[in-house]
């Protein structure tokens, strides 16, 4: 059982005893695509076990901002440091990283020609080199752990969205990331399968997983978030926890915002 | 023509059952290959650099839009010249899969590109490696959207190994000449011949949808989800 | 022995090109007609038509050209009609062509969505005014880029017509190899040959798809 201590039990160091001080460091991020400068002048320090909520109007960057913390995007300008390593065009580096980030998708992204056991182990075998045999131990600790155990030999077509999107959840868990990255986890689930996804993460940021998040529930910012971040037009408008951030917001696009995403 | 001018053409079994078996193993040895390098082209042309890219598109446009029967005369007549002198089944075996692969290469790329962005994404994201997630997460998926239109090029190239008879491997429709002109029935030789490979692209069908079901589909959907 | 420069050898192909053209023009045009024909009769009378025809399209499309072409040649011999290289090449390319238009063409059909049946029957549409108006049109857009494809196979089909003894390209770079003892210049020439037509027909045909798409 010890070996299968969850991932957030990692990741739990306080902020002070962390060797580099931030789980993610952001410095003068800047990046275009062709003409068109999506992210403008980005700065962000996340502590280890903190929680993010990024939030902003469509198009903004947020999607663009959290791909590039684990290179699925290409930054151009400034520094981007992740758990001490600095991302580089060197590819050992990135896939260091990218062991050490999970993201779940909006569209969860399963890989639909293998069961949910054999998506949860893909990575811990071909990656972490796992025997077989702790890997499907893992990977039904884990689906455990997002209460779907049952599951574990269908195929990701026969699921429902809250339940694929729990096993994208889990099968980022399994590579055991010290971060997780999520865009808009909940955005492509009917309204009754929302709250079975949020409850999945909401428990995974009370075990001190470092999260940053993408997504317009602002009920789950409320409860989890440490800060709560707004974009818009690729540049960080706001940055404040979310008691005063929801209460007093200091610039009128985040007002704006807010009513507009709360009016309904 | 009536029943008895078969006759003659029945009692050359040994030579057609010769045919049959080479006109399979052509088959089979050039299909298992085709496919094979097929697949790698078309990752070399999706994910190779630049120069590799460039070549395989080069090669498949090319070997698209020439003839079968040209290519397979250039590679016994026309290479010799360069000093590479292959025997008439190897470069009846070389040609068919040289075909095959540009034809596999295209059919399979298509299915590739019409794998949504976030599998490789979400294969990235878990550490995978570009080679370990193409051959892990994108082929199997891809292969199961265009195994219908696999099946129908192998069955062509089933059909087009009648060919290497112009370059005098001994295969089914090359028995059919040489019965032929031994026994002065034409017509009767070739419509027997002719239905053998009728059978045989029925059977070939059959066994690729049989391939297909086995290892090709899973239980799974592709289509139920993004 | 090198009497003939690489010029002579494209020189005499290029004279061959036409016949290509030629024969490839009658395959389509021969083939375009019978398809159409089995493809009214399959469309009209779907419970008598409709298995005839697929039966027709498996047999032509599950046996080799090359056979096709002999059982014409010695069959039209057998029968007693006096017959050419060029006629029997026609006749069964264009026969072997049909089965692939047939085919390609009946799925182009199937492919325009079922809702513009439906939203056209609920205009009160008749029948065929739906399948004339409305389906056809938009099926004829799906056609292009697969008759596009089909075309450049029939050019490249058309090589087997060197087998009968017809002179096009394949038969004159035969000719050519034989004669000049240069194989490897003369297939490689036909081959280049071959690749500009067909390329260009691709090309053209990419371009159409492309307008078409708008
Ligand atoms: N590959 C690309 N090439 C060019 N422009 C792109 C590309 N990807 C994104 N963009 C543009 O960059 C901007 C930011 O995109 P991004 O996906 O980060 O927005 P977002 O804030 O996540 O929006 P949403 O809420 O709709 O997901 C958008 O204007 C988008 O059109
Ligand atoms: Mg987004």
């Amino acid at each position: 059982m010890s070996n299968l201590a969850s991932s957030a039990a990692l990741a739990q160091a306080s902020p002070s005893s962390a060797p580099s001080g931030h789980a993610i460091e952001l410095v003068g991020v800047n990046k275009w695509y062709g003409e068109f400068h999506v992210l403008k002048d980005i700065n962000l320090k996340v502590h280890r076990g903190e929680r993010i909520v990024i939030c902003g109007p469509s198009g903004s960057g947020k999607s663009t901002m959290i791909r590039c913390i684990n290179r699925l995007e290409e930054h151009q300008q400034g520094t981007i440091i992740v758990d001490g390593i600095e991302l580089t065009n060197d590819l050992k580096r990135i896939d260091e990283i990218r062991r050490e980030v999970g993201m779940c998708f909006q569209h969860f992204n399963l890989f639909p020609h293998l069961t949910i056991l054999e998506n949860l182990t893909l990575a811990p075998i071909w990656v972490r080199k796992m025997p077989k045999k702790e890997a499907d131990e893992l990977a039904m600790h884990f689906l455990t752990k997002v209460k779907i155990p049952e599951q574990a030999h269908k195929y990701p077509g026969q699921l429902s969205g809250g339940q694929q999107q729990r096993v994208a959840i889990a099968r980022a868990l399994c590579m055991k990331p010290k971060i997780l990255l999520f865009d808009e986890p909940t955005s492509a689930l009917d309204p009754e399968m929302v709250k079975e996804v949020l409850e999945t993460m909401v428990s995974l940021a009370e075990e001190g997983m470092t999260m940053l998040c993408v997504t317009h529930e602002m009920g789950f910012a409320r409860q989890v978030a440490n800060r709560v971040i707004f974009m818009d037009a690729g540049q960080i408008i706001e940055m404040n926890e979310p008691e005063p951030f929801f209460s007093n917001p200091q610039h009128e696009r985040t007002r704006l915002f807010l009513s507009q995403i709360l009016g309904h | 023509m009536n029943l008895s001018s078969f006759i003659d053409v029945f009692h050359a079994w040994p030579s057609l059952l010769n045919g049959l078996v080479m006109t399979v193993m052509l088959t089979l040895v050039s299909s298992f290959l085709g496919v094979v390098l097929g697949t790698l082209c078309a990752w070399g042309s999706l994910k190779g650099p630049k120069a590799v890219r460039w070549f395989i598109r080069g090669y498949v446009e090319f070997f698209r839009n020439t003839p079968f029967l040209g290519q397979i005369f250039f590679i016994f007549f026309g290479l010799p010249a360069l000093g590479l002198r292959l025997d008439p089944v190897t470069a009846a075996l070389v040609a068919l899969t040289i075909n095959l692969t540009a034809y596999a290469c295209e059919i399979i790329r298509a299915g590739i590109e019409a794998t949504p962005a976030g599998q490789f994404e979400a294969a990235s994201s878990l550490g995978l490696k570009p080679a370990q997630a193409f051959f892990l997460v994108i082929i199997p998926p891809a292969f199961q959207r265009v195994w219908p239109a696999m099946t129908s090029q192998l069955v062509i190239i089933l059909l087009a190994s009648a060919l290497c008879s112009q370059i005098s491997v001994a295969e089914l429709s090359y028995e059919a000449n040489m019965i032929a002109s031994r026994t002065f029935r034409n017509f009767e030789a070739y419509i027997v011949v002719t239905l053998i490979y009728l059978g045989l692209a029925v059977l070939f069908r059959e066994m690729l949808t049989w391939v297909g079901r086995r290892f090709v589909y899973g239980e799974f959907a592709t289509g139920a989800q993004r | 022995m090198n009497d003939f420069t690489t010029w002579d050898v494209f020189r005499n192909l290029l004279a061959a090109v036409p016949w290509t053209i030629y024969l490839s023009l009658i395959a389509f045009a021969g083939g375009a007609a019978v398809s159409l024909i089995l493809l009214s009769l399959r469309f009209a009378f779907p419970r008598v038509a409709g298995r005839p025809v697929r039966l027709y399209v498996q047999v032509f499309q599950g046996t080799p050209l090359l056979m096709q072409l002999f059982l014409v040649y010695f069959g039209l011999a057998l029968m007693g009609v006096q017959t050419t290289p060029l006629f029997a090449a026609s006749l069964c390319l264009s026969v072997y062509s049909s089965a692939y238009l047939t085919e390609t063409w009946y799925g182009c059909v199937l492919a325009v969505p079922k809702g513009q049946w439906e939203a056209s029957s609920s205009l009160g549409l008749k029948h065929w005014q739906q399948m004339l108006l409305i389906v056809l049109p938009q099926a004829l857009r799906l056609s292009v880029p697969p008759t596009v494809g089909l075309m450049v196979q029939i050019v490249k089909n058309t090589s087997l017509a060197s087998i009968v003894g017809f002179v096009e390209l394949t038969r004159a770079s035969q000719i050519i190899a034989n004669a000049t003892f240069e194989p490897f210049l003369a297939y490689g020439a036909v081959a280049l040959i071959y690749f500009v037509i067909c390329f260009s027909i691709s090309l053209c045909g990419r371009h159409l798809e492309k307008r078409i798409r708008i």
